[in-house]
């Protein structure tokens, strides 16, 4: 066996884990047996809000909304990512510009995002109404059953670039030999791209993937500013409507219910995800290795 | 998120551990009045804070201010914990009651009976907004703030209309301007609060000012007054109408939306707070400058049980003191001289508020903006009943329910029965 650091070495880490992130969680599982509103003491109730939970049309209706928001980020993202990533990995001379302007929504915070789109897409005053016309009347924030789909086309154009990020990186880590042996082989472009780079990217995309999973899992502060989950509750992602019956219901109890569904759904998925794509064994398929 | 909520449940339980800890040794000393400056709360305003910050630190306190949602999250978190303010600025209501329920809050009807001329200072009215099963735990503030129908003179000028006295007037002129191109209310539908002032005045209107009292002391069964459905079923008829125009649920009230709408002429009426005044002259200081931003009460609705005069909205703000302060004698004192302090009172009119304070009418108009000032203080000097606002009226997570619904409801996404049911269902 090969000389590793002295365990101690994580030590710093693992009681800054252990402080912020394990205690805090087994506090609320403990909180979720109970019935608090933020004053006073706790109160056990044994497993109403999990009885309450299993229950609660509108705690439903939030998980469908998140698990639709995962899918359609998911859908849109990772093509974009992929191909502007693998694109800005070449050599092209307009590259270098082009990249940084690709790149510009990751300087941006959330907030600014958020006020930034909701500003664009205001009925009244924004830029839909401005570029008028072919655009129609489209309530892009004010209409149910499109609003969904708004957040997730902010969220996309907020994390595209960071994934992008993630596949230029991985893109040029590929061996340029690989592409000379393909184009002597006689290999066109596409071919290249399915046979070469999209496998030797499998890793990339599984991270990316997961990311994208448990992120839009926790999506929180854009659709806050951006809609506030409404109009009505059409937007009201979980963590969003845990967010609201824990800080404008003040039903902490409750709400530490849905963080405990919350962390145990997300743990899941990406356990799954590693599993079905076998992420765990991580072999690289370069020559060589 | 639910980082976050996790982080903010490990403060707490470290704090209330505190507490645990503390009560065990402090218990002797308790409330013996100690020395050093007494903390004060309240909600950032930068028009008001500065004389705020006057008064309470001409008492020997300290002022510090937030904005409006950390702030009652903060003071959820704080009250109760060492860090828990002296003096805190809050809305009366159930949105006090809870604290009071939980044994926070010190009874301030001794420092009333004390002083006679204290509470004979405040409207009735208003002084009431923070009475809890018959005590007084809050002493007004700031200025009242209740919620009238704005209008716009230039629209309503060019369609040859008056302004609605009448629910039955305000359904003709929904028609009208429809008719004419023009939306007939700006609404600012994204934020259910705005919302929220129709149905209230609806319900009072319609049934009286006990079907809401009903509600809040008996719980959520007493939605199923006839009264509510009714309301309901007139705020549905009202948005079928057009009444709110097509696009109200993406219009915001912060961000340019609704006030700007009125002011630009797009929209005819605007239902809002007093507040809408001073916004208006800060957005469109000419819009109100030259006249054209009008203003009457909410029109009556003849066949309702309500009594014509009511209003709703934010009676005032008020101070109330927390149990666990160690300066409850000195805060006390703050309340009970510091709020209807002549320069006090003074520096509020100046700064364009409505002070809840009897006798003003004069003083009232002899400061700027006093046609619109005074009319505001005969308004609720006239009112025998002066409705909170339901968000803050009712507990934080019956009104949290009630304001999803009626966005609901308001979208159309549910019926008015089905309003109602949700509701009763608690």
């Amino acid at each position: 066996m090969r000389q590793r650091p002295s365990f101690w070495y994580a030590a710093p880490a693992f009681a800054f884990f252990a402080l912020f992130a394990a205690l805090p969680m087994v506090l609320v599982v403990l909180l979720s047996f109970t019935s608090w509103d933020g004053l006073g003491t706790p109160q056990p109730n044994g497993v109403d809000n999990w009885a309450r939970l299993a229950d609660d049309g509108q705690a439903r209706d939030a998980v469908g909304r998140t698990a639709i928001l995962m899918v359609v980020s998911w859908l849109v993202q990772t093509p974009i990512a992929l191909l502007i990533g693998v694109w800005a990995a070449g050599r092209q001379r307009t590259r270098a510009v082009l990249s940084s302007i690709f790149f510009l929504p990751l300087l941006l915070s959330t907030a600014a995002i958020a006020l930034l789109w909701q500003v664009m897409l205001d009925p009244n005053f924004g830029v839909t109404q401005s570029i008028g016309g072919w655009l129609g009347d489209v309530q892009f924030l004010g209409n149910p059953s499109i609003v969904l789909y708004t957040v997730a086309f902010v969220i996309t154009w907020q994390y595209v670039p960071f994934h992008t990020l993630l596949y230029q990186g991985a893109a040029r880590a590929i061996p340029q030999t690989l592409y000379e042996a393909a184009t002597i082989d006689g290999a066109g472009r596409v071919r290249q791209f399915f046979h070469i780079t999209l496998p030797q990217l499998r890793y990339t995309v599984i991270t990316s993937s997961i990311l994208m999973i448990v992120g839009s899992l926790t999506t929180f502060d854009t659709v806050l500013i951006l809609t506030n989950g409404g109009p009505g509750a059409a937007s009201r992602i979980a963590p969003l409507h845990m967010y609201i019956t824990g800080f404008s219901g003040f039903e902490m109890g409750y709400a530490s219910t849905m963080a405990v569904l919350l962390v145990v759904v997300g743990t899941g998925l990406s356990l799954l995800v590693m599993r079905v794509t076998g992420f765990r064994s991580m072999t690289s398929q370069q020559e060589g290795a | 998120m639910f980082r976050r909520s996790r982080t903010h449940a490990l403060i707490t339980m470290v704090a209330m551990v505190a507490v645990a800890a503390a009560c065990g040794t402090s218990g002797p000393s308790a409330g013996s009045g100690g020395g050093g400056p007494f903390k004060v709360w309240a909600l950032q305003d930068p028009a008001l804070n500065p004389i705020e910050k006057a008064s309470a630190e001409g008492a020997g306190g300290t002022l510090e201010t937030f904005g409006n949602d950390p702030y009652k999250q903060k003071l959820r978190v704080a009250i109760g914990s060492p860090n828990a303010p002296d003096v805190f600025f809050n809305w009366g209501g159930g949105n006090l009651k809870e604290y009071v329920d939980a044994d926070k809050i010190v009874d301030l009807t001794p420092v009333l009976d004390e002083n006679p001329s204290l509470k004979s200072a405040f409207l009735p009215s208003v002084l009431d907004g923070a009475k809890i099963d018959g005590k007084y735990y809050g002493i007004p503030m700031r200025g009242m703030q209740p919620v009238v129908l704005f209008y716009n003179k230039d629209v309503f000028t060019a369609a040859g209309a008056t302004p609605p006295t009448t629910w039955d007037e305000l359904l003709a002129l929904v028609d009208k301007f429809k008719a004419a191109g023009v939306q007939p209310i700006s609404l600012a539908g994204s934020q259910a609060w705005t919302e929220l002032m129709w149905i209230e005045y609806l319900l009072d209107r319609q049934g009286g000012s006990d079907v809401f009292k009903n509600i809040r002391d008996k719980g959520p069964a007493g939605w199923k007054d006839p009264a509510v459905l009714q309301a309901a079923t007139k705020v549905k008829e009202l948005v079928d109408r057009g009444g709110f125009g097509t696009n109200y649920a993406s219009v915001g009230y912060d961000v340019g939306g609704a006030s700007t709408i009125l002011a630009q002429g797009k929209a005819a009426m605007h239902l809002m707070g007093s507040w809408e005044y001073t916004n208006q002259l800060q957005q469109s200081p000419d819009f109100v400058k030259n006249g054209k931003l009008g203003w009457v009460a909410f029109p009556t609705l003849p066949g309702g049980k309500g009594q014509p005069g009511t209003v709703v909205g934010n009676s005032s703000n008020y101070y109330s003191i927390t149990k666990s302060s160690k300066s409850v004698d000195a805060a006390k004192k703050f309340v009970a001289s510091g709020l209807n302090d002549e320069k006090y009172v003074q520096s509020l009119i100046d700064a364009g508020d409505v002070p809840a304070v009897v006798g003003m009418k004069e003083k009232l108009a002899k400061a700027p903006n006093s046609e619109y000032t005074t009319w505001i203080y005969e308004l609720v000097e006239k009112a025998t009943v002066f409705q909170l606002s339901w968000d803050q009226d009712l507990t934080a997570d019956q009104s949290t329910k009630m304001l999803t619904q009626l966005q609901e409801l308001f979208l159309g996404k549910v019926t008015p029965q089905a309003f109602v049911d949700a509701l009763a269902a608690g």
